[in-house]
């Protein structure tokens, strides 16, 4: 009887420690929380090119996450990129024309939206599409600009 | 040269006969699965043997591998200057594939082969035969149970494994090479994913958890009832475990990961 007792003792301490590297593995490594909490309210923009841009990347405004990208399709009419926005509910005095830009973290980090600022009074409201948007910069354009620009002024 | 495609002839139908009686094992099992919970002491003993038991290799192997982990991905990513990057390197290998994979191969060292020695022995002494006479199967009596609590010590173990792998990883790159310790929990939780990551790796033990489980049952109640047979048993079950939980995670792999 003894003996079954240490056993039943041992299992219960194995499954509970099991459980409880479970329970550290879900919480405190990952990014669990941002699945959390989905109150908030949803903004659309669209964009010429969004480069990189994944489900779940950042929104940011001033450097502060703000909330996070939802949704991403292509509008094969319109034939642009329609990204939808989550952003945190305690985040509702965003002003409506603010402008939103694809923007990359680091030399080797993800992109993420960033919003800034605009100056009108009324505020963004739950399925407002952001006006003014400036698509992510993409290398392969940028140096091909600069090449033919140089190349114009040769031939001047 | 007529012996040789005759030798080669003979293994692949030995090969596929093993196959396919122990998929066929695997449903007399299932079918033992729902009786096996109405007596959850069977059980219990179970999963203290395969679980408890294996608790102090696999922790301490985590512990080591998490050691070694960080200290080689250290000196790699210095010479890109992304130390901080270090807990992201840990925790994706430990919990996408160094937790699930090395506590299957641990398993099949520790538990595995107690199990099959264990049922190869009941074998070789007639104990099987015996709970026959007395019309108690043994497949449910002795089989069901050892295979349940395989499958349920397993995902538990590679859980285990990572945070204690994490733990050493945190210890070798935090306290000793002097990693900022905000970086590398902050740049940990922004880049795992709970569920690409994390219950895909317990997916995977999970799976694992049942192909160690059936082959170390499997090669017990069909080992040759004689003190070689219960050896060749036991290697057997270590080295089919070993390539099928090897096999299983690149194919498990491919299709998680096509799935994202």
């Amino acid at each position: 009887m003894q003996q079954t007792r240490a056993v039943e003792i041992g299992t219960g301490l194995f499954v509970f420690l099991g459980i409880v590297a479970l329970f550290f593995l879900t919480t405190r490594v990952t990014n669990f929380d941002s699945y959390e909490g989905d109150e908030g309210y949803t903004l659309t923009a669209r964009f010429d090119n969004i480069g990189t841009l994944k489900l779940r990347s950042p929104v940011s405004m001033s450097g502060v996450k703000v909330g996070r990208v939802s949704s991403i399709v292509f509008d094969d009419e319109m034939l642009e990129a329609v990204v939808e926005l989550r952003i945190d509910a305690h985040y509702s005095k965003i002003p409506n024309d603010s402008d939103a830009s694809i923007l990359t973290q680091g030399i080797l980090g993800g992109q993420y939206i960033g919003l800034e600022a605009g100056g009108s009074e009324e505020f963004f409201v739950d399925q407002d599409e952001i006006q003014f948007t400036q698509s992510a910069l993409v290398l392969e354009k940028l140096v091909s600009k600069y090449l033919f620009s140089r190349g114009d002024k040769e031939d001047k | 040269m007529k012996r040789i495609f005759q030798d080669i002839w003979y293994s692949v139908q030995d090969f596929l006969q093993t196959f396919g009686s122990s998929q066929l094992f695997l449903v007399r099992i299932l079918a033992g699965v729902p009786a096996a919970f109405l007596r959850p002491g069977l059980i219990i003993k179970q999963i203290h043997g395969s679980g408890v038991l294996s608790l102090a290799i696999i922790g301490i192997s985590g512990f080591f591998v998490g050691m070694v982990l960080s200290l080689q991905a250290y000196n790699s990513l210095a010479r890109f200057g992304a130390t901080e990057s270090l807990g992201v390197l840990a925790a994706l290998a430990l919990t996408r594939e160094l937790g699930p994979v090395v506590t299957a191969l641990l398993f099949a060292g520790r538990a595995g082969t107690a199990l099959a020695s264990e049922i190869g022995l009941m074998r070789a002494t007639d104990q099987l035969s015996g709970m026959e006479m007395m019309a108690v199967d043994p497949v449910r009596r002795v089989v069901v149970p050892r295979f349940i609590g395989g499958v349920i010590a397993m995902p538990l173990l590679a859980a285990i494994f990572s945070a204690m792998g994490l733990f050493g990883a945190w210890l070798e790159g935090v306290m000793l090479l002097g990693v900022d310790e905000g970086a590398f929990w902050q740049q940990m939780r922004s880049q795992v994913d709970v569920y690409d990551d994390v219950l895909a790796g317990i997916l995977k033990s999970f799976v694992f958890g049942i192909a160690a489980s059936l082959l170390a049952v499997f090669e017990g109640y069909n080992s040759i009832p004689t003190a070689e047979g219960v050896s060749r048993a036991t290697t057997r079950t270590v080295v089919l475990t070993a390539l099928a939980v090897l096999v299983l995670n690149f194919m498990l792999t491919a299709v998680l990961i096509g799935e994202v």
